[in-house]
């Protein structure tokens, strides 16, 4: 630690009456998870990692000075909810729009997941996804209540839809 | 190769996905031995972190087998068996230089503010997880480590994440000798926490929790004295009570944004999510903790923000003390437990379940069905 550790600034600290008269190492309250022994006065330069490349689009958050070296390149970005995601980064993360959009972008990406199933021809089926064996075996009040009232919603879009076309 | 597939909130499947490859030099590919469920994941599940994209794979607690290594790796080989810190981290950034491998600069373009986890959704990097066949590791000099011949894999993998973020929950608390603990979630996290504050040599632990299964367990485990806060008129003046009216020491939340208790908490934070979940145990912990107290939060919340008594923080004089767990910092200390005896992992695991039954495996372990307390998925030829 020590002096590689102070910020730069303009201000020349020497001519500042009292200048860290009261500085206490022991006043540390990230001890112990933070180790700065191992931080020899490094500050904010480091050696890069060699930086990963690839052709997959990654969204890169607007507080970075750099691109990070390594990253996911899993899901890119597709349809609309990936346009939603791109206009989300215009913002930083301390946006909540930024958050906000991110999040209407994910449930916007379920309606596009299950129109993807089924041009695949796949039709999920949506009670094993969520477990329903499990709720059978382990939870069987919960399953015939779940059971019921999907029933119940399923009868009524019938006779809604029979009714808005008679 | 077979992996995990979110398909939206309370929705998950097996799925044919591409096999990964080595796409830095400093990648390794592995084989999957075991992959766990933390509650973690659930908030994925229900879909409380921003930027989760259907067609991940989840999944960040990890053993396997090394299958294919990178041009500069050079502290692995392949066939090694390892474990895998739930953090990715480059090893030689500004705050991996300071052990804070949760906080690694290098890792995640996403976001500044969160590292790089396996999949844990973009936002913390856009990874794949473990709960798969083969998972592609970056920067596996820093993390993986090949763990001791005579450790069961089902501790290694508990040694991922839960026992370093028990054991950093208790850290963090500053905890002296005798002081009062208290841990709200008697989750595997929160039971590994009780556990370890004996280890910082805490005078007495109390767990609260709603679910009387886990609350029996960690009694007996940790040992603890264990309270269920349905039963209870108010759980912050319960607490305040029985510690000579002046509160505990020591606070930590090992709930996160998933907590109960709370109906408007519930409505804002989960339903409607214009809180980054909801915040009712760290409300809680931030009441019941003594004046000049240490609040010491594992429990994981959205990036957004939350509601929560700040007021006190202040008019208390309390130290807030929180962070992911930093795995590779953490490790070498904690296998000497395990081979002490001081902390049993593989305990806390109830249920071995096959890959192919995750959609199972999820409800059971999000909605606390058969006694579940830690559930691990094992791919078919682990
Ligand atoms: N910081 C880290 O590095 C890190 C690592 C792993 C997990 N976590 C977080 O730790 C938390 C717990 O993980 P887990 O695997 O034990 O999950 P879990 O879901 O198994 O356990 C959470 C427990 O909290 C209980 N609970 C709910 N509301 C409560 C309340 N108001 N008061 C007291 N208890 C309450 C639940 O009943 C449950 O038993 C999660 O938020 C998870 O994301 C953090
Ligand atoms: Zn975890
Ligand atoms: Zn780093």
């Amino acid at each position: 630690m020590s002096e590689a550790r102070t910020a730069r600034t303009p201000v020349d600290t020497s001519k500042i009456a009292g200048w860290g008269v009261d500085a206490d190492p022991e006043n540390d309250p990230t001890y112990p998870y933070r180790d700065r022994s191992r931080d020899h006065g490094l500050s904010t330069d480091w050696q890069r990692p060699t930086q990963q490349r690839s052709d997959v689009e990654v969204l890169q958050s607007i507080e970075y000075k750099h691109f990070p070296a390594v990253y996911g390149t899993t899901v890119p970005p597709r349809g609309v909810s990936g346009a939603i995601r791109r206009a989300a980064f215009r913002w930083s993360e301390s946006h909540w729009l930024h958050w906000l959009m991110l999040m209407g972008a994910d449930r916007v990406n379920v309606v596009e997941g299950l129109v993807e199933d089924l041009a695949r021809g796949k039709v999920p089926n949506v009670p094993a996804e969520m477990g329903a064996r499990a709720e059978w075996e382990h939870n069987r009040q919960g399953f015939l209540t779940k059971a019921a009232v999907f029933a119940g919603v399923s009868a009524g879009v019938v006779l809604l839809f029979r009714r808005s076309k008679g | 190769m077979l992996a995990m597939d979110y398909r939206g909130p309370y929705r998950v499947r097996l799925e044919e996905k591409p096999m990964p490859r080595i796409e830095h030099p400093q990648d390794a590919i592995v084989r999957v031995t075991r992959s766990c469920i933390c509650g973690s994941d659930l908030h994925l599940y229900h879909g409380m972190v921003p930027d989760t994209r259907v067609g991940s794979t989840f999944g960040h607690e990890f053993t396997g087998v090394v299958e294919e290594l990178g041009p500069e790796v050079s502290n692995l080989q392949v066939g090694d068996h390892v474990l895998v810190p739930f953090n990715i981290a480059c090893g030689q950034c500004h705050f991996c230089k300071q052990s804070l491998f949760g906080n690694c600069h290098e890792v995640n373009p996403h976001a500044t503010a969160v590292g790089g986890i396996y999949g844990y959704s973009h936002t913390a990097g856009g990874y794949q997880g473990g709960q798969a066949e083969y998972v592609r590791v970056p920067y596996a000099d820093v993390g993986p480590m090949v763990f001791p011949d005579w450790m069961d894999p089902d501790d290694a993998v508990l040694l991922t994440d839960v026992v370093p973020t028990g054991y950093q929950a208790a850290e963090m608390g500053g905890i002296q000798k005798g002081d009062t603990v208290v841990v709200f979630g008697a989750g595997p996290v929160g039971i590994m926490a009780a556990r370890c504050a004996w280890l910082f040599g805490a005078g007495r632990v109390i767990v609260i929790d709603h679910f009387d299964y886990r609350l029996e367990f960690v009694k007996a485990y940790a040992p603890a004295e264990v309270y269920n806060f349905k039963e209870l008129d108010d759980v912050v003046t319960f607490l305040k009570h029985t510690t000579d009216g002046l509160g505990a020491d020591v606070v930590i939340d090992a709930v996160g944004g998933d907590a109960k208790g709370n109906a408007l908490h519930t409505l804002f934070g989960n339903k409607l999510k214009l809180e980054a979940g909801s915040a009712i145990a760290l409300h809680w912990a931030i009441n019941s903790a003594k004046k000049g107290g240490i609040v010491s939060i594992v429990g994981v919340y959205g990036p957004t923000g939350n509601m929560v008594p700040i007021g006190n923080v202040l008019n208390k004089g309390l130290t807030i003390r929180a962070n992911q767990a930093s795995v590779a910092r953490l490790l070498p200390r904690l296998i000497e437990h395990v081979r002490a005896g001081h902390i049993d992992p593989k305990a806390l695991i109830t249920h071995r379940v096959p890959l192919e039954d995750v959609a199972d495996a999820y409800h059971i372990f999000a909605a606390k069905l058969d006694g579940c307390i830690k559930p691990v998925l094992v791919p078919g030829g682990a």
